[in-house]
């Protein structure tokens, strides 16, 4: 019912995709912490909460002789997530496996969100928004959590405080200064590490937010433009260019499976790399 | 395109389901995981275990197999030692038994003959005293004549 008017106004069609269901309103500014994307916190809390229930559910009948069906593949994932942890971060501590599968799990489940047709999850909403009294035509629902920069922020927030975490953990809080100080130039005689400092502490700040901003950027980027394509897909409607549509959004789904696993893995592994980087004693310049 | 309160909510949802997934996940699976990997080990070493102890009976077997052997040669070895000696020892008894009898038969044969002989000569004795009256017409006194008689009889 809404690819009608979606192919006389393209623009409209994807702008009214492209926005969210928000409390409080349009964001004023790029930072606006008076907004609330009740849609993309919604999807993600349902997700979490599949996750949470599935891994409960095999975790209380863990059977250790005979594995079956969802315990398999559970398994599966924690030996892989397991040992790509040690071998990157070998004498990683017992939350970064967690944090890694849960990561690893929840990118993949978030992006596999782009998968389904994008009109589906919108027009559902807008018929249950409908059946409350409420225009369809301003309800707004986006779907995937990974298209918006709140939730790959929240992922590269997370590793960032995590990152200064095990910084202190392992150097020590004026390790961590010093770090800050000493790095990337090194310098044998007092005075030159003095000369240096100072940009040694700019290089180190640039350096320390580029993780985060980098690796929230990507995910956010790869699965943005994934949606958008599904969107311009999507704009060949249901009429004459229907087979089109079906080919075109056919193969960009097959294609997008590898970018969700890949993006998650990609997240996944950056994450370890970075604290297990932090993890490292200050080397001796 | 822009970062709003929303992020604290996922970073929320995010923190909290770390928690969970570290509670019942990921621990209760890397402990199976872990317990299974040392029982396997324990398995295949007992397995090594039960070869080596196999190996080890086997050869007990194929010793006890062999002593077992030899003492039956021993055995047969003996028995057929014995039998040759009873064998020998039937022989010579039969042997002598045999002299024995021959012996006896021997003496008794001697014993008739010598009985024989006796009648024999007694007879002689009355006959050539018969032969005698006859040759001569009339009676001869054996008593007188019994010293003749005598020695006739021990020349025969």
């Amino acid at each position: 019912m809404s690819e009608a008017p979606a192919i006389s106004k393209p623009v409209e069609y994807i702008q009214h995709h492209l926005q969210n269901g928000s409390i409080g309103g349009k964001p004023e500014s790029l930072v606006d912490f008076g907004v609330f994307f009740w849609d993309i916190f919604a999807v993600t809390v349902v997700l979490a909460g599949i996750f949470a229930f599935v891994s409960y559910k095999v975790g209380q009948n863990l059977d250790p002789d005979k594995p079956t069906g969802l315990q398999n593949i559970l398994e599966l994932i924690v030996e892989f997530v397991n040992q790509t942890v040690k071998d990157i971060f070998p004498d990683a501590d017992q939350w970064i496996g967690p944090l890694a599968i849960t990561i690893f799990i929840m990118v993949i489940l978030m992006n596999t969100m782009d998968i389904v047709p994008v009109d589906l999850l919108p027009s559902l909403v807008a018929g249950v928004a409908s059946i409350f009294g409420v225009d369809p035509h301003h309800v707004y629902f986006k779907a995937v959590p990974t298209t918006n920069l709140d939730t790959t922020f929240a992922l590269g927030l997370m590793v960032f405080l995590l990152i200064i975490f095990y910084n202190i953990k392992s150097k020590g809080f004026v390790g961590y200064i010093m770090m800050f100080l000493t790095h990337p130039f090194a310098a044998k005689s007092l005075p030159l590490k003095i000369v240096l400092a100072p940009a040694n502490v700019g290089m180190t700040i640039i350096e320390e937010l580029a993780k985060p901003i980098s690796m929230g950027l990507r995910l956010f980027g790869n699965m943005f433009a994934g949606e958008l394509l599904f969107l311009l897909i999507a704009l060949l409607g249901v009429g004459w260019a229907m087979p089109g549509q079906i080919a075109l959004g056919s193969l960009w789904s097959i294609f997008h499976i590898m970018v969700i696993i890949l993006q998650a893995y990609i997240f996944m592994l950056l994450t370890v790399i970075f604290l297990g980087l932090a993890s490292q004693k200050l080397e001796d310049h | 395109m822009n970062v709003t309160a929303t992020l604290f909510g996922q970073l929320i949802v995010f923190t909290v389901l770390i928690w969970f997934i570290k509670q019942y996940l990921w621990e209760p699976i890397i402990n199976t995981l872990e317990d299974r990997k040392t029982r396997v080990a324990e398995g295949l070493a007992a397995a090594e275990e039960g070869h080596k102890f196999e190996e080890q009976a086997q050869k007990q077997v194929e010793e006890e197999l062999g002593s077992a052997k030899a003492q039956s040669a021993d055995l047969i070895a003996q028995a057929q030692k014995r039998a040759s000696e009873i064998v020998e020892k039937a022989k010579a008894d039969a042997v002598d038994e045999a002299n024995r009898i021959k012996t006896a038969a021997e003496a008794e044969i001697a014993m008739e003959r010598s009985r024989a002989s006796e009648e024999l000569r007694s007879q002689v004795s009355t006959l050539a005293i018969s032969g005698a009256e006859k040759i001569l017409g009339k009676e001869i006194d054996s008593s007188a004549h019994a010293k003749a008689l005598e020695e006739l009889a021990a020349k025969i």
